[in-house]
């Protein structure tokens, strides 16, 4: 009973989920166009997440190289360093590691905002004031999201590349130029292509989960802090679905 | 049920009122008529009908969960009733579609009970963002004045650049107004417009309702439990029992009302 109850309750999300993600489908190409809402929005997603995500992305690569050494050394392959941490972050771990910062720290700030604002009648002031809520909202902030991921996961590759350019010079001496020989060389199109595209749709889910959670905040500040977390917690989730299912598609095509 | 022919019930009729000077006319602005919503098996409004008239002040008095809200949220557009007719200007807002409705919002200032300041913004752009919204064509000058004006009408100037977080309570509650009055609204609707505000600050949020209703000459529509509010600030009192418009007269006759249904209002 208590199963049918909760299979029910998680169908229901699925379901509401879904008809919000196509009324986004059906809004964001028609006007009006909430073109500058959506550069602020641009500047406060993409910009001012920076320092956090140069940051880990930094660590990722420092902390990646000086953890494979010893068994690189082991084996006599020390020199193929740089190109296995080169794959293994544009391919996974940078895409990844980044998405799940960016839903930490943007879904639940999303959620948050939007559920406050919700909770304090914000948004049907909006609607009263001859706005679109769910336009000025949602649409900006969503396209924001997609738009702003990958290009904070290229910059996060570039930064972890760096770091683990210094941790492979932190036991042995490899030059600039040698250590991005030796990353670009092992690099094909299909490492990079499908990585790229999957970050899209991350940046995507983060969005929409966080806006889907605020536009849908009851019960005061208790639901404001349930938005927030919820929506970190699913779109954390749904970005590693999403991510299996890429790779799986990918493995299909031929990209794997 | 009250007698509809009882002096105690159904009256119309305008209040002497206490400082109240605008002039009312006999055009109707807001008819509603019939009115029905429910939320599920909770029946909020049951043919609820109410007329109000271009400079008439009404209150609407009920109990918390009565629907009052419902109501002003009806006519703004926020929610869409089950059944019956709302006309604000002659147009009926359950069948507008959203340009439509928009164009009608522009006449209509809506004060929220929470204010409903946007937080991320400042005072003035709190103000700008409906005159922005609404389309409306008007030069950056003439939007610095209009800010300015409304703000003078609150006596609130100097809080221009500050942040909704930075005032206190009641300066919230003004800015709210500036920003419902700075469209020249013909109407206004206030939810419960000094519910969380001392009593001093209250009566101050009062007299700025009643001196704003005397220069504009706007219908106002007034949700309140506050019999301070009701007694200042009203012409007519709407008393809202059972989803219906039970009464509809003036405060002091209200007031000396014996129908057990209204006298309890009246007794605080």
């Amino acid at each position: 009973m208590a199963t049918d109850t909760t299979l029910k309750k998680f169908l229901d999300e699925t379901g509401r989920i879904a008809v919000f993600t196509g009324r986004f489908l059906n809004e964001w190409f028609r006007p009006r166009y909430e073109i500058s809402e959506f550069f602020r929005q641009c500047y406060i997603i993409g910009y001012k997440s920076l320092p956090l995500i140069g940051l880990t992305g930094f660590i990722i690569g420092l902390v990646m190289t000086m953890q494979l050494r010893p068994s690189m050394v082991n084996y006599g392959v020390e020199s193929q360093i740089p190109a296995i941490v080169g794959i293994s972050i544009i391919r996974e771990i940078g895409p990844i590691i980044t998405a799940l910062i960016f839903a930490g720290k943007i879904g639940s700030s999303i959620g948050a905002e939007l559920g406050s604002m919700k909770v304090t009648e914000q948004i049907d002031a909006m609607e009263v004031s001859g706005t679109n809520p769910f336009k000025y909202l949602v649409v900006s902030r969503v396209l924001a999201t997609t738009f702003m991921l990958p290009v904070l996961v290229l910059l996060s590759d570039c930064i972890a590349l760096y770091g683990s350019y210094l941790g492979v010079n932190i036991k042995g001496i490899t030059s600039w130029s040698l250590f991005w020989n030796k990353v670009f060389t092992n690099l094909i199109y299909a490492d990079i292509f499908p990585a790229f595209i999957k970050t899209f749709f991350f940046g995507f889910i983060v969005g929409i989960i966080g806006c889907y959670k605020g536009y849908h905040s009851s019960k005061g500040t208790e639901g404001v802090g349930r938005s927030a977390n919820s929506s970190v917690v699913v779109s954390s989730v749904l970005i590693f679905i999403t991510d299996l299912l890429v790779v799986q598609v990918t493995d299909l095509i031929g990209y794997g | 049920m009250a007698d509809p022919d009882s002096n105690d019930t159904v009256i119309s009729g305008v209040a002497p009122g206490i400082s109240r000077s605008a002039p009312q006319s006999k055009e109707e602005v807001i008819v509603i008529s019939h009115l029905y919503k429910s939320f599920g098996s909770n029946r909020v409004l049951q043919d609820f009908n109410l007329t109000l008239y271009k400079g008439q002040n009404i209150v609407v008095l009920g109990k918390s969960g009565s629907g009052k809200s419902v109501l002003i949220k009806c006519i703004i557009g926020l929610l869409r009733p089950d059944a019956g007719e709302i006309f604000v200007f002659g147009k009926n807002v359950p069948e507008l579609n959203h340009f439509a409705l928009d164009e009608l919002r522009a006449r209509i200032g809506f004060l929220f009970q929470s204010n409903a300041l946007y937080d991320s913004m400042t005072v003035r752009d709190n103000l700008e963002f409906p005159l922005r919204r609404h389309w409306i064509q008007v030069t950056q000058a003439q939007v610095n004045d209009m800010v300015m004006e409304a703000l003078e009408d609150v006596g609130l100037a100097h809080t221009v650049d500050m942040m909704p977080v930075e005032l206190s309570g009641g300066m919230r509650k003004r800015i709210a107004l500036a920003r419902t009055l700075i469209l020249k609204p013909d109407i206004i609707l206030y939810d419960e417009p000094t519910t969380g505000l001392d009593p001093i600050t209250g009566k101050e949020i009062i007299d700025l309702i009643v001196e704003i209703q005397n220069k504009y000459n706007t219908a106002s529509l007034i949700i309140s439990h506050d019999m301070n509010c009701v007694r200042l600030a009203s012409d007519l009192v709407a008393v809202l029992i059972e989803g219906k418009c039970y009464a509809l007269d003036t405060y002091d006759r209200l007031k000396s009302s014996t129908d057990p249904n209204v006298k309890p209002f009246f007794e605080q």
